[in-house]
């Protein structure tokens, strides 16, 4: 079974099914990392733009890793090499892009709801590389795929995410990836970090983090950004570290087991104490790792996979 | 040139209602006459036009004191033309347009300019809003006296709140004394560092949100200092329920305040925004069901006195983008008597009182004339009822497209639009 969408924007337009068959073909595709020779010819011929609106190095590498270990030529192109810099309109350079026949296009912007717009205009396949404060979809599928590979099964287990929940795509991405499969989610953060209405996504919302990881298996912490300081979201990383931060002492009442995630970059000392980050629960780099197989997945089943099996 | 408009239900809420005839002789209404036995101010055959208005309601001319002509300035996006060929489509015989233009009107230049290029249509009329403060900056007062001799009808730093209390509050000592009607774009812009709505919705699309407090803060600031002043103030576009009560609560103390909302904020609420549709951007936003309903009991109980369309062409270049880079604003003026009809439908307005909120009360909170009586100017709007119809944006007459309300159907519009006696549009 493969997928028959053209484009990956979201986690809400997944079924269940879906998810399945992107997470179970990454967990066949992840063993290609660990040759020696880390390729294969799945997808040669095949061309994938990373058009990169926004920084980021983690996601756009991991992208380009998975791209090439499937021998697809990958292009990166960024928003200060872009016409967009010029003033062409983002529907135009889409359009541009088009006309050089790429397969996919994985797309990375500050504004959210930038990729559907792409996905509209483009006959080439959109994955949503993280729209600003909106999704990051295959950022919540790699995790799905890391608490599974540790936990055999997603349904029934309990998850907290913890941070500024409001500027977190990922954090709406997981909710809505971890609820769909039959996971309980808790969101936590001081209340400026908690969107309104961020019980409506169907996640259990408290500003106690004590109440938050008590018993959970998942404990995923998110990156704080010292500039929200200024939009006064909260007074100093020294409080913030002390009523949020997740140490050894407060990972007590979750879990024996429960797994400790991070989106990356950390912040250490911050968010999460080094002796947490680095302990023996944490798979914080198996998420890193797991996000190439991932994405091979998602390309393979976006450009190879049944949908263009008629031109093979 | 005499014209008669024969068989309508005329009505001009508070004087006239029932089937009549108009007669109308050269720009001003000669007779209005009920029945058969009365005598005509003129025969039958010496009239030029009869336009029949069997099921029609022959209303005085609508107003729309909200409206954005890009002229000068932004011309491809509308101009003081075709602005007002849409307004006669939409039934307004009058309308305000808004000085944020390219320049400001904020010089009597500006204002004659406006004024001339309108007055060589002779269509509808354009009444120009002048601003509050220079440029729009917010940081000394427009010269009142001379934008009032060159035609101004009010004030307004429209789309841009008046941050300082201070310069709001001698803007309104100053204006007073001159006769021009503050409108207030009540905004704290501190707290509306968002796009769209703050709630659920914008939650789940990750878009920042603008709380209702952004708007009700202002508002309440505005209804303050129209009590320290004793000067009217007139609240653009309100579109919260905690702005609905605080100006029910200042009403009822008599603090002079008087209120518009635009049938959007009557229509629509935050969902519109769902799949990221630019054309349910618009400033303040399209708020949650409660709010809606809100507006709709403030425009029965008149604690809103106005429908305006806050119409705000923008082109494709500024709506086809990412949301949150796309500019703020619909069109309305071809929409807003049809949307108005929808509420008068469902019973939350009388016929009777849709007209007051989009024909008497701009009239009287402008200060201009009005009604339809029988020596006044001959500015009427002939509202077909009866009439189905699809709205398409593409046909409209309107430089912009951008509306949510393309593809709707409709039940009723303005079949004929006069002004001064001259048919200005006519369907």
């Amino acid at each position: 079974m493969g997928l028959l969408k053209k484009d990956l924007l979201d986690i809400d337009s997944l079924s269940v099914d879906e998810i399945q068959t992107i997470l179970d073909t990454a967990d066949g595709l992840k063993e290609i990392s660990s040759r020696p020779i880390k390729k294969v010819p799945t997808l040669r011929g095949k061309t994938v733009i990373l058009f990169f609106h926004e920084p980021s190095t983690r996601t756009r590498m991991s992208f380009d890793i998975a791209a090439k270990r499937l021998s697809a030529d990958s292009i990166a192109i960024t928003a200060n090499t872009s016409s967009m810099v010029k003033g062409e309109t983002l529907i135009d350079t889409a359009k541009n892009l088009e006309a050089m026949a790429p397969d996919i296009i994985v797309m990375r912007h500050s504004s959210a709801g930038a990729p559907y717009l792409l996905a509209k205009a483009l006959n080439a396949g959109v994955i949503n590389a993280g729209d600003g404060m909106h999704a990051h979809p295959t950022q919540a599928l790699l995790d799905m795929m890391t608490v599974r590979e540790a936990k055999g099964d997603l349904a029934g287990l309990r998850i907290a995410i913890i941070g500024d929940i409001a500027h977190s795509r990922v954090a709406r991405s997981n909710v809505a990836g971890f609820t769909k499969m039959g996971a309980e989610v808790r969101l936590a953060g001081p209340p400026t970090m908690i969107p309104q209405g961020a019980d409506k996504l169907g996640a259990h919302v408290t500003y106690d983090m004590a109440e938050a990881i008590a018993d959970v298996d998942v404990v995923m912490m998110l990156r704080v950004q010292k500039e929200r300081q200024r939009s006064f979201l909260f007074p100093s990383e020294r409080e913030y570290a002390a009523r949020y931060g997740l140490n050894r002492h407060r990972l007590k009442t979750a879990k024996k087991d429960a797994l400790i995630m991070h989106p990356g970059p950390m912040n250490r000392g911050v968010e999460i104490s080094p002796d947490v980050a680095d302990g023996p629960y944490s798979v914080i780099l198996d998420q890193v790792a797991n996000g190439v197989a991932l994405r091979m997945a998602l390309l393979y089943l976006l450009a190879g996979g049944v949908r263009n099996a008629d031109h093979h | 040139m005499r014209i008669i408009i024969k068989g309508g239900r005329v009505l001009n809420p508070g004087e006239l209602d029932g089937l009549m005839d108009v007669y109308i002789q050269d720009d001003v209404i000669a007779g209005i006459v009920e029945n058969a036995d009365a005598t005509p101010p003129f025969e039958a055959d010496s009239a030029d036009r009869i336009i029949s208005a069997d099921g029609c309601i022959v209303s005085p001319g609508l107003i729309d004191m909200h409206v954005h002509l890009r002229e000068p300035g932004e011309e491809y996006k509308e101009t003081i033309k075709t602005g007002i060929q849409a307004a006669a489509a939409g039934g307004f015989t009058g309308i305000c347009c808004m000085p944020n233009t390219l320049p400001v009107n904020d010089s009597k230049e500006v204002t004659r300019y406006i004024i001339g290029q309108a007055k060589a249509l002779a269509s509808v009329r354009v009444f120009p809003i002048a601003a509050v403060s220079r440029g729009l900056a917010g940081d000394s007062l427009s010269e009142y006296g001379e934008l009032k001799e060159a035609g101004a009808m009010g004030i307004t730093d429209d789309g841009k709140p008046v941050k300082n209390s201070q310069l709001m509050r001698r803007a309104l000592e100053y204006s007073k004394s001159i006769g021009l009607r503050m409108i207030s774009h009540s905004e704290e812009l501190a707290l509306a560092n968002g796009v769209m709505n703050e709630g659920p919705t914008a939650t789940r699309l990750g878009l920042s949100g603008i709380p209702n407090a952004a708007e009700s803060i202002m508002v309440m600031r505005e209804i303050a200092l129209a009590e320290l002043t004793n000067t009217p103030v007139h609240i653009a576009h309100v579109s919260t329920r905690e702005s609905v009560r605080a100006i029910r609560a200042a009403k009822a103390e008599g603090i002079p305040v008087t209120a518009e909302t635009a049938p959007h904020y009557f229509t629509l609420t935050d969902q519109a925004v769902a799949e990221y549709d630019t054309h349910a951007k618009m400033n303040p936003p399209l708020r949650s069901p409660e709010d809606r309903e809100a507006v709709c009991e403030a425009l029965t109980d008149g604690t809103l006195d106005v429908i305006a369309t806050d119409h705000a062409p923008h082109s494709d270049l500024e709506k086809q983008v990412p949301f949150d880079e796309a500019a703020n604003g619909v069109i309305g003026l071809e929409t807003s008597l049809s949307l108005g009809l929808r509420l008068v439908d469902a019973g939350v307005l009388t016929i009777s009182r849709l007209i007051e909120i989009m024909a008497l009360n701009p009239a009287r909170i402008l200060g201009l004339g009005s009604g339809l009586r029988v020596g006044g100017k001959a500015d009427l709007t002939v509202i077909d009822l009866s009439v189905n119809y699809q709205y398409r944006a593409a046909n409209g007459f309107s430089k912009s497209r951008n509306t949510p309300f393309d593809g709707w159907e409709f039940q009723g519009r303005a079949k004929c639009t006069l002004v001064s006696g001259r048919i200005v549009h006519e369907i």
